[in-house]
Order: C-alpha cells, then sequence, then structure tokens
C-alpha cells in the first residue's frame, strides 16, 4: 500500500462513527494503481484496510469472506468489438485465481450467452470450471432468454429457482437474493420484475433481521442509471422498499457493460464491467451497443468486481479490476 | 393563336406535363403505396423507418444491419420474429388493414409501427 493511500484512510477512519454503525455513508473514491478502483463507504473504509492488512482487529470475530461477480460474458459474440470472448473470459477466470483472497463463490449477473445457444451456456460453464471458487450463482440477461422464454437457462441454471429463475440463499451470515428482470419486457419499457417475484421477495425477507447483510443481484440495473437506453428497471422501488429496514444493502447488476457505482443511505449499487465488451457512458454515443476500442486497450475496459465481507461491518467493499 | 390564347397554353403546358409526371410516379401519389416502402433496416438500436404505410397483402421484411440481435414483436400479439443476428431477416405479410405497433423485446425501448391500408 502507498503512503498516500495509508493518509487517505486513516483521515477517513477520523471521520467514523465508532459504534459500528454509520449511517451517514458518504463516498470516497481510492485510485489503487494499476488493479482498478476501489469504491467503499465511509463504514468500510476500516473494511478493506482490514482486508489489506490481513484482518486487524477484526480477526477472530466472526466469518470473513470474499466473492467475485462477473457479467455479460456474451458468448457467441464474433463482431469487430471482440472477436475472442472466449479469451476474454478465460483471462477473467486467470484474474479471479490470482487474487490474493480466493473467492468463496461466484456471481455470474446474465448474459452468459449471446444468443441463448447450448453450445454458448456450455462453453462458459466449461471456462468457468477452471475458476478457484466451484460455486457459480447465476441470473440471466436478455440475451439468455431469447426465443424459449429462458426454458434453456432454466434448465441449466434455475433447478433451484421459482418462477423465471429467482433465488436466494445464505452465506455465512449474509442473505444473497438473485433477481431476474430481463423477462415480459413492454414496449418502450424499462427492465421488469413483475408482481410475482415482487411479492415472493416481500416475503423472503421479511424475517429477517435487520442486521443481516443483503446482496441483491441482477442483470438490468436496479436503479436509473439511463432510462433513454433501458438501463434501468420499473418496479425495482418496489424491490428495494422491502429492504429499508436493514444495515446494509448492496445491489450488483451488469448489462451496461462498464463500472458505475451509486449511493444511497445504506444501499450501494454497483455495476460490472462484461468480460466480453464495451459500451459506451451513457448518452456519449447514438446508441448503447458494442464500442470497439483499439485492440492493445481491449482487456483494460473488460474486468471482474471482487466483493469483500467482514463480520460486524455494515457495507461490502467493491473492488473492480481490469483484464489488463 | 391569340396573344391569349399562347399565354393560357405556356401556362397550362408545364401543369399538364407535371401532372403526367406525377401519375407516372407513386410516391407523390398520397393513397398508393411505395414499392420501396416495405424494407425496415434495423441499425443503431432503431428501426428506420420507424413507421411505414403499406397496403394491404405486403410483405414488409426487417433486415438486421446492427452488430446486436434484435428481435421484432406485435404489441398486440400479431407476429413475432425469433432473434435476428446480423444480417439476418424476418418478413411478415399483412393480410389485414390497421395499425401494428412492433418492438424489439430484447430491447424495448426500440420501437416503431406499421399502418396498414
Amino acid at each position: 500500500m502507498t503512503d498516500k493511500k495509508q493518509d487517505y484512510i486513516d483521515q477517513g477512519l477520523q471521520d467514523l462513527n465508532n459504534d459500528g454503525v454509520d449511517r451517514r455513508g458518504f463516498l470516497k473514491c481510492m485510485a489503487w494503481a494499476g488493479t482498478g478502483l476501489v469504491w467503499t463507504m465511509s463504514g468500510g473504509i476500516p473494511v478493506s484496510q482490514a482486508f489489506a492488512k490481513g484482518m486487524g482487529k477484526h480477526a477472530g470475530k466472526g466469518s470473513d469472506f470474499t466473492f467475485v461477480q462477473i457479467s455479460d460474458s456474451h458468448m457467441g459474440f464474433n463482431k469487430p468489438a471482440n472477436q475472442d470472448v472466449i479469451g476474454t473470459l478465460k483471462a477473467a477466470v486467470d484474474k479471479i485465481n490470482g487474487l490474493p483472497t480466493p473467492p468463496e463463490f461466484l456471481l455470474h449477473t446474465g448474459d452468459i450467452s449471446h444468443l441463448s445457444r447450448q453450445e454458448q451456456f456450455d462453453n462458459v460453464d466449461q471456462i468457468l470450471k477452471g475458476a478457484s471458487a466451484k460455486d457459480v450463482f447465476f441470473v440471466p440477461g436478455e440475451h439468455d432468454v431469447l426465443d424459449d422464454n429462458g426454458k434453456s437457462y432454466l434448465e441449466r441454471y434455475g433447478k433451484s429457482a421459482q418462477g423465471a429463475g429467482w433465488y436466494s440463499f445464505d452465506h455465512k451470515g449474509v442473505h444473497l437474493i438473485g433477481l431476474v428482470n430481463v423477462m415480459n419486457l413492454k414496449a418502450g419499457g424499462l427492465g421488469s420484475l413483475g408482481s410475482e417475484q415482487l411479492e415472493w421477495m416481500e416475503k423472503d425477507v421479511k424475517h429477517l433481521k435487520h442486521s443481516t447483510p443483503i446482496v441483491v443481484f441482477a442483470h438490468i440495473p436496479l436503479w436509473s442509471v439511463y432510462p433513454e437506453w433501458g438501463w434501468g428497471t420499473e418496479d425495482s422501488a418496489q424491490a428495494l422498499g422491502y429492504l429499508k429496514k436493514f444495515g446494509s444493502v448492496t445491489v450488483l447488476n451488469g448489462h451496461i457493460h462498464q463500472t458505475m457505482q451509486k449511493v444511497e443511505g445504506r444501499v450501494t449499487f454497483h455495476t460490472a464491467m462484461s468480460t466480453a465488451f464495451p459500451q459506451p457512458q451513457p448518452g456519449k454515443a447514438d446508441s448503447p451497443g458494442p464500442m470497439k476500442v483499439p485492440a492493445e486497450q481491449l482487456r483494460s475496459v473488460l474486468g471482474i468486481t471482487d466483493v469483500n465481507y467482514v463480520q460486524r461491518q455494515h457495507s461490502l467493499a467493491v473492488v473492480d479490476s481490469s483484464l489488463a | 393563336m391569340t396573344k391569349k390564347n399562347i399565354w393560357v397554353a405556356a401556362l397550362a403546358m408545364p401543369v399538364l406535363v407535371a401532372l403526367l409526371l406525377m401519375a407516372g410516379s407513386p410516391s407523390v401519389m398520397a393513397d398508393q403505396p411505395s414499392a420501396a416502402g416495405t424494407d425496415v433496416k434495423i441499425d443503431n438500436f432503431s428501426f428506420g423507418p420507424q413507421t411505414i404505410t403499406v397496403g394491404v397483402g405486403t410483405t414488409v421484411t426487417w433486415t438486421n444491419r446492427d452488430d446486436i440481435p434484435h428481435t421484432v414483436v406485435s404489441t398486440d400479439g400479431v407476429f413475432k420474429s425469433k432473434v435476428r443476428d446480423t444480417d439476418e431477416k424476418f418478413s411478415y405479410t399483412f393480410t389485414k388493414a390497421g395499425t401494428y405497433p412492433y418492438f424489439c423485446s430484447v430491447h424495448p425501448k426500440m420501437t416503431g409501427t406499421v399502418v396498414v391500408r
């Protein structure tokens, strides 16, 4: 760690209310030379510090773990923006395997395939078998539910899911919820969760303690990134309403093929890079299609997201790393 | 011819010529659909032209020129394409007059209309 970064962390620590509950949640951005951006809430600075320094005062207090989010592998895409999505997905797996702390599982936030074809899903499954983390949890993107209303996706990834593929699970005290917002999209509309899924979600979180850290993952952003390009979910406000009581909510999305972050009270929203191709920033192009960059820059705009959880901290530290 | 007649003829001729030319050019006649207007190009996350007007019995063909797959789906359940990747086409023959709004079910902000007269 550089001296500059240590100074920054120390300065942040002075601002903290040290009773373990920080609800102001202002965002600090720390530039980390060479490996990408570390975004963390003020309550999260000791989290990343503990992670970097190897546990610190939280050693032995309970389970700490990391997991990785990857997204938008678009297996089968072969246009100029990236003619080797297999290679870049493999590079993402290498990146995962090179992390200092092995992740305990992976989340894939959708657009696994490019055209919902069996061989495309197969390819991704085979490549991910090479990752150190053997458990992978998926949610579909709109490219995964083409033509067959999600039947191939569900047969492969939805065995313990309900409806169009939503589910939840617990890992060492954290409650993770996988949502599907790419089905039954209406003309002119945005992503959509639908009433059946929302009812399920309300029941799913009703009896959880307020101190349970929540991670929600879904393909299309659950906040309004850029509605003109469909980058938002129509009924996400209702879903987020069910999570109001919780002290720590992290929302992980994909779809937009770039990193974006927003903090709203105790909710941190984060979108991941794609492992296939980048897309333009909101409004910076005619349309949100694949963005061509010089070949030597491609891997610097693709990447993975490492998420760090330390028990008793009220936020998760989210670290984006590019493939180059 | 008298001077007056010459003037009338001079004025009438271009009008007559214009009318004859117009009759021969279907695209100017408002109630006659254009043969060229049966193709819709999909590019840059949009349908072009966004609204087309065709006659009953016309087959409209959508061609995807974008580098991303799209679909063509009627909002009223009248027609629905399979996913169309780059250079793939979808055609539908409109046998009944009416207005047919449609969209891309993968990128629902993309909308278009076929008006059938």
